[in-house]
C-alpha cells in the first residue's frame, strides 16, 4: 500500500531489505528540503522568524513522539539512533546505578548494539550477563525468563522484535513481569516501533530505543524514552552547549532539565523534523493496519515458497515481516549476489546478530525483511527468481 | 577467457576445493580471514620451510568466489619461494583492481580477472591473498 508516495519504487526494483533501512516517503525528504531551503537556522533562543520556526517544528517532534509510543514529551529524547539510545541507557544510567555481582539478562537473538554496551559494562563494573534460552524455534517466553531471574537480576534488555528471526516477544508480559519484581526493563524497539502499535506505558517499560531511519525517516536520528523518574538520575554522556545552565571556572555547572540536558551540541535538526514527519505518517496509516498488513504478506510469501524445493525456512511461523532462508548448499551471499540479479534487494550475513549461531547452528542466512509498501507482486517476483535458482552459479559466476 | 569456461573452473574449485580442512600440526602459520566488509570466514594454515611454501589447508564458511579463489590460489602457491609468493599476490591484486600484470604468472587465477565488474565481490576474490599476505608478515 501507499507505494505512490515513494519516488524510489519508480525504479523496477524489489526492496526487501527493511530491517537493515527503509525507503522514505517524499512528504518526509520535502520537509528536510524545507528546513534546508527556506528556514535553515539553529535551535535554541533565536530571535528571528527562523529560528522560531524551526524551533517549535523541533521541539514539536517530541509531542509527536509522545502521541505515537504512549509517554510523556519530557520523556523523549533525541539520539542518532538506537545504537546510540543503548548506550546512553548503558552508561548514562546503568553503570551508575547498578553493582557487581547484579545480572542483566539479554538472548542471544540480540543484536549487537543490545549486546556489546553490556559486555561493556560487564567489565567495567563486574555486572553478569545471563543469556535466556531460546527454544527449540529460536523463540523467547516468558517462562524462560521466569526461569533465569534470580535475587540478584536487576535488568532485563530484549528487542521487542528480533532483527533476523522475527520473533516477536510478548513485552506487554515481561514488562509487567519486570516490575513486580522490581527489575528495569529496556526494550530495543528498532525492528517493532515501525511495524505495530508500541505502548510504553501499558507494557511497563523503564527505557525504549529507536531508530528513525528505519521507520520511514532520515538516517543519524533516533529516540530513548525513559521512564521520567529514572532520566532524573540519568547522567549526561555528552557534555557541551545546549544542556546546561551555567558553569564557573571554580568546576562548578548546573545542567538543564530533562530530556534537554542529554542533547549536548547542535543536534540533526532537519532529521529530527523528518521523524516527525514520518511519524505523522505512519499513524495516518496506522500501526496496526502496517502490522496486519505485514502478516499478511509473510503468510502469502510461505505458501508460494512451499512449491520451491531446497529452500531451508527458519523462521515461517514468526509473526512479522520477516524471513530467514537459505537454499541448501548454497552460501547465503551468493544467493544474494544472485537475487540483485534480478533487482531484488534482500541481505545476506549474519545480521549483526553474530551470538545467533550458538542458538541455531547456523550462521549466516539470507534475508527478506518487508513493509507496507511491499505487495503480493514483488513475492511473486521474489518467488519466480527463486524458481530459476538451480541456474544460480550461471547468474552469479 | 570464454565465460563457460570460466564459470566451470570457478564452479570445479567451489564444490571441490583442494585442501579444505585443518589438520593438528604446531608448525603450520595460521590465520582467520573474519573480515569486516564480508560474510566469508576462512581460517588458514600454511606450512613454510627453507623459505618455501610446503602446504596450505583451508576450512571455514565462504561465498563461491571466496572459496574457489582459495583453491586456485592454493595450487598456484605449493612449491613456490616467499619471494615468488609475493610476486604471485603483486601481479593478482594487479589484475583484480585492472592494472597491468603479467598474464603467465597467474595461470588459472585469471578466471577472476573481469571481478571488478562487480565491485562488492572484489574482497571475495582478494580474500585468499590477504591470508597469505597476513602469514608472510608473521615471518618477519
Amino acid at each position: 500500500m501507499n507505494r505512490e508516495d515513494f519516488p524510489i519504487l519508480q525504479q523496477n526494483i524489489v526492496y526487501f531489505d527493511n530491517a537493515a533501512t527503509t525507503l522514505k516517503p517524499k512528504k518526509v525528504i520535502d520537509s528536510m528540503d524545507e528546513y534546508y531551503l527556506r528556514h535553515t537556522s539553529n535551535i535554541h533562543r533565536g530571535d528571528y522568524n527562523f529560528a522560531i520556526q524551526t524551533n517549535k517544528l523541533y521541539d514539536h517532534v517530541r509531542n509527536i513522539v509522545s502521541k505515537f509510543v504512549n509517554c510523556d514529551s519530557s520523556e523523549v529524547i533525541y539520539t542518532s539512533g538506537a545504537t546510540m539510545s543503548i548506550n546512553m541507557v548503558v552508561f548514562g544510567y546503568m553503570k551508575n546505578h547498578l553493582k557487581k555481582g547484579n545480572e542483566i539478562l539479554i538472548s542471544k537473538a540480540e543484536h549487537a548494539s543490545n549486546i556489546l554496551p553490556w559486555m561493556k559494562l560487564c567489565e567495567e563494573v563486574g555486572t553478569i550477563l545471563k543469556y535466556v534460552p531460546l527454544n527449540e524455534n529460536y523463540e523467547l517466553t516468558l517462562d524462560s525468563i521466569k526461569k533465569c531471574v534470580t535475587s540478584k537480576t536487576r535488568v532485563i534488555s530484549l528487542a521487542h522484535v528480533t532483527n533476523v528471526l522475527g520473533d516477536v516477544r510478548d513485552i506487554q508480559a515481561i514488562g509487567e513481569f519486570a516490575r513486580e519484581n522490581n527489575i528495569l526493563f529496556h526494550v530495543d524497539g528498532a525492528q517493532s516501533v515501525p511495524h505495530m502499535p508500541v505502548d510504553f506505558k501499558k507494557s511497563c517499560i523503564d527505557f525504549l530505543s529507536f531508530s528513525g531511519h528505519k521507520m520511514c525517516g532520515p538516517t543519524g536520528v533516533g529516540i530513548l524514552v525513559g521512564r521520567y523518574d529514572l532520566l532524573t538520575e540519568m547522567d549526561p554522556v555528552f557534555y557541551g552547549g545546549g544542556m546546561n545552565s551555567s558553569f564557573e571556572s571554580d568546576l562548578t555547572y548546573e545542567l538543564k532539565a530533562v530530556p534537554v540536558k542529554f542533547e549536548a551540541g547542535t543536534p540533526p535538526i532537519a532529521e529530527v523534523i523528518g521523524l516527525g514527519e514520518a511519524i505523522n505518517y505512519l499513524m495516518k496509516i496506522g500501526m496496526d493496519k502496517i502490522h496486519d498488513y505485514e502478516v499478511k504478506l509473510k503468510k502469502y510469501l510461505i505458501s508460494k515458497l512451499k512449491d520451491i524445493p531446497n529452500l531451508i525456512l527458519y523462521n515461517e511461523d514468526m509473526n512479522s515481516g520477516i524471513l530467514a532462508f537459505n537454499i541448501d548448499g548454497v552460501f547465503a551471499q551468493d544467493t544474494s549476489v544472485y537475487l540483485n540479479h534480478y533487482n531484488i534487494c534482500v541481505r545476506a550475513g549474519n545480521h549483526c546478530a553474530k551470538l545467533l549461531k550458538d542458538a541455531m547452528n547456523i550462521r549466516n542466512t539470507v534475508r527478506v525483511s518487508m513493509y507496507f509498501y511491499n505487495n503480493y507482486e514483488d513475492i511473486d517476483r521474489f518467488v519466480d527468481a527463486l524458481k530459476n535458482s538451480k541456474d544460480i552459479f550461471n547468474v552469479v559466476l | 577467457m570464454d565465460s563457460n569456461m570460466r564459470r566451470e573452473i570457478i564452479l570445479d574449485n567451489y564444490q571441490e576445493p583442494v585442501n579444505r580442512g585443518l589438520i593438528g600440526d604446531e608448525s603450520y602459520l595460521k590465520v582467520n580471514t573474519n573480515s569486516e566488509s564480508c560474510i566469508d570466514n576462512l581460517d588458514f594454515m600454511v606450512k613454510i620451510e627453507d623459505n618455501v611454501i610446503k602446504d596450505i589447508r583451508f576450512d571455514g564458511e565462504a561465498c563461491a568466489i571466496s572459496t574457489s579463489a582459495t583453491s586456485i590460489m592454493i595450487q598456484k602457491l605449493i612449491g613456490k619461494t616467499v619471494d615468488e609468493v609475493k610476486n604471485i599476490l603483486e601481479n593478482y591484486r594487479n589484475m583484480i583492481y585492472e592494472k597491468s600484470y603479467d598474464k603467465e604468472l597467474l595461470g588459472e587465477l585469471v578466471v577472476y580477472d573481469e571481478i571488478s565488474k562487480q565491485p562488492n565481490r572484489v574482497n571475495c576474490a582478494l580474500l585468499p591473498a590477504v591470508a597469505v599476505e597476513r602469514i608472510l608478515e608473521k615471518l618477519k
